[in-house]
Parts: structure tokens; C-alpha cells; sequence
């Protein structure tokens, strides 16, 4: 009965059994080019994408919502061309998502105006009134924290100098806060007053909503 | 060969009783009332987030907004109750099983202490929004790092009371609970590195595709190696314990065993089906998923056989039914699981509420119904009294049964009709209906949910109720002797 009677030999051996099938199908594959291919159409986020991204993590979206088209016909049909692994060479972490409460997201970008997002975040059911997404209207009611911009691009590998990151966050501002910014009603509707001139986090989610799926959009029409 | 098998299951299980002194049952008894609060605290949100689902009225306070309120349950469930669950339990059978006590009883305490601390923590932080979003893996690192002192605190115990213990032969629990703390360690520390950005906030070490499987090669493991790992120790301990029986095949135990934990860890990929996850990650982990039926029900097997001849005691104690109905809902988890995961079955069923009724049937089922039974064989044992009432408990197992049971099987209902709604098309080809006709016919289905769930609630209560009363007696004569 030897390893019934031997318990660190037990605890050795359980440990390589489990290995086995962990080394083949995760720790080679981290090593192979087919889990981490890259392409030139696939930009990092710019900064204020990213700072969407993170407030997009705090609130959970992904529990609702899954950010991959599968290869299927109505899927596509749904939502638009299936996702590659390039297009997530950035993500860290990745926000696949497993449950599909909400629509897929991976190919939101740029089929709504800003307009939308904003009258839609602020209130779902005014759009669809039986929709069961929370509104977020408050996310327009916190400023927008840009004090680690910088860093969250450094420790990500985005490559952008400390001056590009400020362009990017001066740039992102100027836009929405612009007096011809063609979604400025609706945002003004739901920004408070003191913070239409400043940047918040209902515009930093709706950033990174109109990144998602732009990349390939892009790289489609040039093809 | 099998007398002598017979022999050493009986002896284990029958005569290791004999020495019941010097064994510290303070801890098993912390574990076991920590579990039940964090069950109830658990509950209550998955009540909270079943009714927002039909009604996004409940989304008052970004605290408790949808997003952040699903993974407190999932994390105050499995963490929470699961873990506690398992570390009351294993503390009982290490020292049952050994006839060892406790070699350092201390830091067993301080390990429950650690405990409810850092799940409380995790609590706070999930609301606060502090979440990684890799699934089942959502604290930030600090509470990564607390979780990993956790889990060596447990280890510390377990692998000395294992070196010091006075009985030779190490009973099947003691495997599955050694491979559990191997694998648990293993699946924590691979999944979570991350690089911190501040104490609040860290980015993952991996990227993309890879990032994802990782993740749920974590996931479907860490499901594996809290929710049926541990869980078939319990049965395995407490099965025999309950019905007086021994356990129908050794030898059919030791093979469920090591090809369980062989083949599990492949697996990860039939929650990836369809991604862009490299195909042979997918075909590798449905092969192997497929595979995994024989140890699954290697399990079953032995576990309806262990009653073969004395099947009335479904009826004369009320212990076997939860046992039996236990591990009959993992036999069809495990049946399930498989299948959804094939390719064209998961096109369907990924993604829709099949999923999560499959999900609830194996907690609601199989890890309630081994965790509770458990508990009812222990807390007497450990505290000297007797059950306060067995009728309270058998209430308490047809309310989660029928609970549990109407809250799964509605929710696959749910889920085909859900699948097959995105699926529709006209006859030009065209999408039969939008997003949202397919996430508004559900709303029935939802009520449904929250109704069954306030049912099964009511059952966890009368749990809690019963164990309470149990150790609020005086202790009885007998189990004093
Ligand atoms: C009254 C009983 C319960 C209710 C009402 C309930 C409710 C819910 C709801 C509404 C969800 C989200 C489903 C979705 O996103 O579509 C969920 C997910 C989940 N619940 Fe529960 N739950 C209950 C019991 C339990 C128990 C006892 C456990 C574990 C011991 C558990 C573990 C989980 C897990 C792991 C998930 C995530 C599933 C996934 O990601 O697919 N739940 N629950
Ligand atoms: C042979 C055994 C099993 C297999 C092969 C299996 C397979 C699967 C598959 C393929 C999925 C993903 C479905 C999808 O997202 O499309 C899944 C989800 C899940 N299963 Fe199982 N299952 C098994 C047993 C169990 C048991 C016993 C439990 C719990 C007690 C369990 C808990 C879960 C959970 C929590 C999820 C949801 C993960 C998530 O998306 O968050 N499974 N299972």
C-alpha cells in the first residue's frame, strides 16, 4: 500500500499528475506564437481608453457582458465579424466574459454616437424600458482620476511618453468639452454643471466603448 | 485482496471512534458556524442580484449595483461557505482519520481568525469595486497575498498531522484533501500574478488569449478542486459514518482518484469553446472533458453500491438522502458538463442561462446537500449534544431539494429558449428577434428563479436554526460517557 501510507510522497505525486495536463495546455501554450499573435492594426488604448477600461473592471461590466464574436452566422450577423486572438494582444486582463446577459460588446465601437452611450448609461430603461442593465448615471457625477494614467500605460507596455499621455488626457478633453462637440447636449444633460468643463468617468467608459472593435473595423475597410 | 480491504475500511471507520480524547474540535466548530454565516450572507445577495435581474429597481447604490453584487456571491459562496465548509470539515477528519490531534492547534485559530477577516475584507472590496474580473480569482492582490498565508497555515496542519499521525493507512479523504491543498496552491498563485499599479489596482501578467486560458484552466479547476475534490472526501468520510456501511470498492476509489486529478486539469478550454483560443486547446479539453465521466461516476458508483441491500435507509435515516441526492446531482453535473461542452452543443448553450442552472445544481445540489449532511453527522460528534431535531432537518432537505430543483431546471428551460431565440432567423436570413425580445422573455423565468430561491433560502435557515439549537442544549448523557 506504499504511497497510501506515505503522505509527502502522496503530495509529490499528486502534484505531477497534475502538472501533466497544466504544462501542455497552459505552459507551452504561453510560449507559442498562436495564443499571442500580434498585428499592426491593433493599437494599445490611449490613455483615457484605458482609465475606461479599468472603471468598465470596477463595475463588473463583464458579468453581463462578453466581448468575443463567435464564429458563428448569427452571431456575426448580430454583431459583426467574429474576434481573432490579435485583437486582445493588448488586454490585460482579458474580459472575454462568460455570461451573456447583455449584447457582446466586442464590436460596439462606432455603431452609436457618443450620444447614445451617454443618454444609455445614464438611463437604460429610458431607451429601452425593459432592459435590465443599472443605470450608471453617477459614473458622470465622478471626475475622472488621471493621476495614474501615466504609470497604467508604462506597467501595460502601451510605449507612450509621460508628454503623450497628457496630450492624450488635454486632447480627450478639449473634444467633449468642445462647444461644437456633436454629443454635447446629451452630455451636458446628464453632466453636472461644475464638470462639463473637465473630464468624468461616464466619458472615459464611452472612450473605451467606441475602441472596441474599431481596430478591425479599420483594418477591414482597408482591405 | 478484498478481506483485507473490508478489514481496513472497517477499521478506519468504525474503530478510529474509540480514541475520542485530545482531539481540538474548537476550530471545527468556528469553520462550521463561519460557513453557515457566510452561506446565509450569500444567499441573501443571490436573492438580491435574481431579483434585479427582472427588476433593475435593486441597483440603489453602485454597492450594490449588478456588476459588483454577482461576484460577492460567487466569491462569499465559494470562499466563504465552500472553503469554510472544507476547513471544518477536513480539521474533523484529519484528526479523526489519524487519531492524531491537531499538531498546532493555535494556528488553526488563527487560520479561522485570518479567515472571516479576509473574507470580510473580500466582501468590502468586491462592493467597493476593487476587482480583477478574472473569474473566481476577482480580489486585488493584497488579498491574493492574505489568501496564499491562508492556504499555508491550512498546509502547515495538514501535511504534520499526516507525518504524525498514529493510524498507518491513510483513508481515501486523506488523498482528496492532500491533492485539494497541492492543486488549490498550484491554481492560486499561477492565475493571480499580476503586476500592482497601486495597493488597489494590479494588471495581469498575461495578455489576451493567453490571459484567458489561463484563467480558465484556474476556473474550471479551482471549481474542481473546491466543489468536488473536498466534497467527495466529506462523502467518502461521511457516508460510511452516517449509514454504519463501508464504502462498496477501494480499488475503484484509488482508480476514480488519480484519474480525476489527471484529467481535470486539461479541461479548462470548454469554457473558451469558439474563442479565439487555439483549436487544439478546445479539441485537447473536450476529449479529455468526455473523459472525465468514468472518475465522475467511478464516485456514484461506489457511493449507490456502498447502500446495495440496504436501501430502506433512505427512509429510516435521515442522513443517506442527503448523501444519496447528493451525489446523484453530481452524476448529473457530470454528465452535463461534458456535453455542453462539445463544440456544437456549447454554439448553443455557452453564454445562456443552461450554464448557470448547471452551475446551481452543483451547489445548490451536490455541495449543499454532502456539506449540510456533513454537518449534522459532525456537530453533534464535536459538541457533545444530540441533533436538535431530525424532523427540522428533514424539512430542511426537502426545501432545498424542491428549491434547488425548481431554480435548475427553469433556468435551462430559460437557457434553451434563450439559445434559441439568438439563433432565430427568418426565412430571408435574417435575425428573428433582437437582444432584447430574447432577454425580456426570460423575466417569467426570472420570477421563478427568485421564487424558488426564497424556498431554498427558507431550507438554509432551518439549517442554521437546527445546528443553532443543537449547541445551545445541554449535552446529552450519551455522547458525554
Ligand atoms: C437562493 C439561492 C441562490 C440564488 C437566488 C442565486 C442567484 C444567482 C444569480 C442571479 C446568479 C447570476 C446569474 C447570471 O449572471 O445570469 C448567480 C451566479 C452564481 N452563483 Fe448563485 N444563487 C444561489 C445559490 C448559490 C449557491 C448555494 C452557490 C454556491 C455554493 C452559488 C454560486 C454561484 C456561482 C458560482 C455563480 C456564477 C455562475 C456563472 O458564472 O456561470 N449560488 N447566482
Ligand atoms: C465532469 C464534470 C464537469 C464538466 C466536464 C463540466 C463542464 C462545464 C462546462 C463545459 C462549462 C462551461 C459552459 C459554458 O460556459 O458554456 C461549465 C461551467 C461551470 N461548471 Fe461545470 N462541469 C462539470 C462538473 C461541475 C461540477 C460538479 C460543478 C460544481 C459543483 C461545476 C460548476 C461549474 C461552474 C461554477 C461553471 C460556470 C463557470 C463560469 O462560467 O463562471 N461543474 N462546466
Amino acid at each position: 500500500m506504499g504511497i497510501y501510507s506515505k503522505p509527502v510522497v502522496l503530495a509529490v505525486t499528486s502534484a505531477l499528475v497534475i502538472l501533466i495536463g497544466t504544462v501542455v495546455t497552459v505552459f507551452v501554450p504561453m510560449f507559442m506564437p498562436s495564443t499571442q499573435p500580434v498585428s499592426a492594426y491593433v493599437k494599445p488604448y490611449t490613455a483615457i481608453e484605458q482609465e475606461g477600461r479599468d472603471i468598465y473592471m470596477r463595475e463588473g461590466c463583464n458579468n453581463c457582458h462578453t466581448q468575443t464574436v463567435r464564429p458563428l452566422r448569427t452571431e456575426v450577423l448580430r454583431y459583426g465579424e467574429y474576434s481573432k486572438a490579435e485583437e486582445f494582444a493588448w488586454d490585460r486582463p482579458f474580459l472575454w466574459g462568460s455570461r451573456r446577459t447583455g449584447p457582446d460588446l466586442n464590436r460596439i465601437g462606432g455603431k452609436y454616437p457618443d450620444s447614445w452611450h451617454y443618454r444609455h448609461m445614464h438611463s437604460p430603461q429610458s431607451m429601452f424600458e425593459k432592459s435590465n442593465m443599472p443605470p450608471y448615471g453617477w459614473l458622470a457625477e465622478n471626475r475622472l482620476d488621471t493621476s495614474n494614467s501615466f504609470r497604467k500605460t508604462q506597467i501595460l507596455g502601451y510605449g507612450y511618453s509621460e508628454a503623450e499621455v497628457q496630450q492624450q488626457i488635454a486632447d480627450y478633453k478639449a473634444k467633449v468639452s468642445a462647444p461644437d462637440y456633436d454629443s454635447k447636449a446629451t452630455r451636458d444633460q446628464v453632466t453636472p454643471e461644475a464638470l462639463r468643463g473637465d473630464l468624468t468617468e461616464m466619458d472615459a467608459i464611452i472612450a473605451y466603448m467606441q475602441k472596441l472593435g474599431r481596430d478591425v473595423k479599420a483594418m477591414e475597410a482597408m482591405q | 485482496m478484498a478481506p483485507f480491504h473490508t478489514i481496513f475500511f472497517i477499521n478506519q471507520i468504525q474503530e478510529e471512534g474509540m480514541n475520542d480524547t485530545g482531539y481540538d474540535y474548537s476550530v471545527v466548530k468556528g469553520f462550521a458556524f463561519s460557513a453557515l454565516f457566510w452561506l446565509v450572507i450569500g444567499l441573501v445577495i443571490g436573492l438580491w442580484i435574481a431579483f434585479e435581474m427582472f427588476n433593475p429597481a435593486l441597483n440603489l447604490t453602485p454597492w450594490l449595483s449588478f456588476g459588483r453584487l454577482r461576484v460577492v456571491h460567487t466569491n462569499g459562496l465559494g470562499l466563504g461557505f465552500g472553503l469554510a465548509g472544507i476547513f471544518a470539515t477536513a480539521y474533523y477528519m484529519l484528526q479523526r482519520l489519524t487519531r492524531t490531534p491537531l499538531p498546532f492547534p493555535g494556528l488553526a485559530k488563527a487560520h479561522l481568525w485570518l479567515f472571516n477577516a479576509a473574507i470580510a475584507a473580500a466582501a468590502v472590496s468586491l462592493m467597493a469595486g476593487l476587482n480583477t474580473t478574472k473569474e473566481y480569482a476577482e480580489l486585488e492582490w493584497p488579498l491574493d497575498v492574505g489568501v496564499v498565508i491562508l492556504w499555508v497555515m491550512f498546509a502547515v496542519n495538514v501535511f504534520a498531522i499526516l507525518i504524525k499521525r498514529q493510524e498507518k493507512q491513510m483513508y481515501i479523504s486523506l488523498w482528496y484533501l492532500v491533492a485539494m491543498t497541492v492543486t488549490v496552491a498550484v491554481l492560486y498563485i499561477v492565475n493571480n500574478l499580476e503586476i500592482p499599479l497601486t495597493l488597489f489596482k494590479s494588471y495581469s501578467l498575461y495578455a489576451g488569449a493567453n490571459d484567458a486560458n489561463v484563467e480558465w484552466w484556474y476556473g474550471h479547476n479551482i471549481v474542481g478542486f473546491i466543489f468536488t475534490v473536498p466534497v467527495l472526501a466529506m462523502f467518502y468520510y461521511f457516508l460510511p459514518k452516517a449509514t454504519g456501511l463501508p464504502i462498496y470498492s477501494h480499488r475503484l476509489s484509488i482508480v476514480s482518484f488519480w484519474s480525476l486529478i489527471f484529467a481535470y486539469l486539461w479541461t479548462g478550454a470548454h469554457h473558451l469553446m469558439l474563442t479565439p483560443l487555439p483549436e487544439w486547446i478546445q479539441t485537447v479539453a473536450i476529449a479529455f472533458s468526455i473523459f472525465l465521466i468514468a472518475p465522475s461516476w467511478g464516485s456514484v458508483v461506489n457511493g449507490y453500491y456502498t447502500l446495495q441491500g440496504n436501501w430502506d435507509q433512505m427512509r429510516t435515516n435521515y442522513l443517506t438522502k442527503f448523501f444519496i441526492l447528493g451525489i446523484t446531482f453530481y452524476g448529473l453535473q457530470t454528465l452535463q458538463g461534458p456535453l455542453q461542452g462539445l463544440r456544437t452543443l456549447n454554439a448553443f448553450f455557452h453564454y445562456t442561462d443552461w450554464v448557470v442552472g448547471h452551475v446551481h445544481m452543483g451547489t445548490m445540489g451536490w455541495v449543499t446537500m454532502i456539506i449540510s449532511a456533513s454537518f449534522y453527522y459532525m456537530i453533534p460528534k464535536v459538541t457533545g449534544r444530540e441533533l436538535y431535531s431530525v424532523k427540522l432537518a428533514n424539512t430542511h432537505f426537502w426545501l432545498i431539494l424542491v428549491g434547488q430543483l425548481a431554480w435548475t431546471v427553469t433556468m435551462w428551460i430559460g437557457g434553451i429558449q434563450q439559445g434559441a431565440m439568438w439563433k432565430a432567423t427568418n426565412p430571408d436570413g435574417s435575425l428573428m428577434y433582437s437582444f432584447l425580445d430574447g432577454l425580456t422573455s426570460l423575466y417569467p423565468y426570472y420570477r421563478i428563479r427568485f421564487v424558488s430561491g426564497v424556498v431554498y433560502f427558507i431550507g438554509i435557515l432551518v439549517f442554521g436554526w437546527n445546528l443553532i439549537q443543537t449547541v445551545r442544549q445541554a449535552p446529552s448523557a450519551a455522547t458525554e460517557a
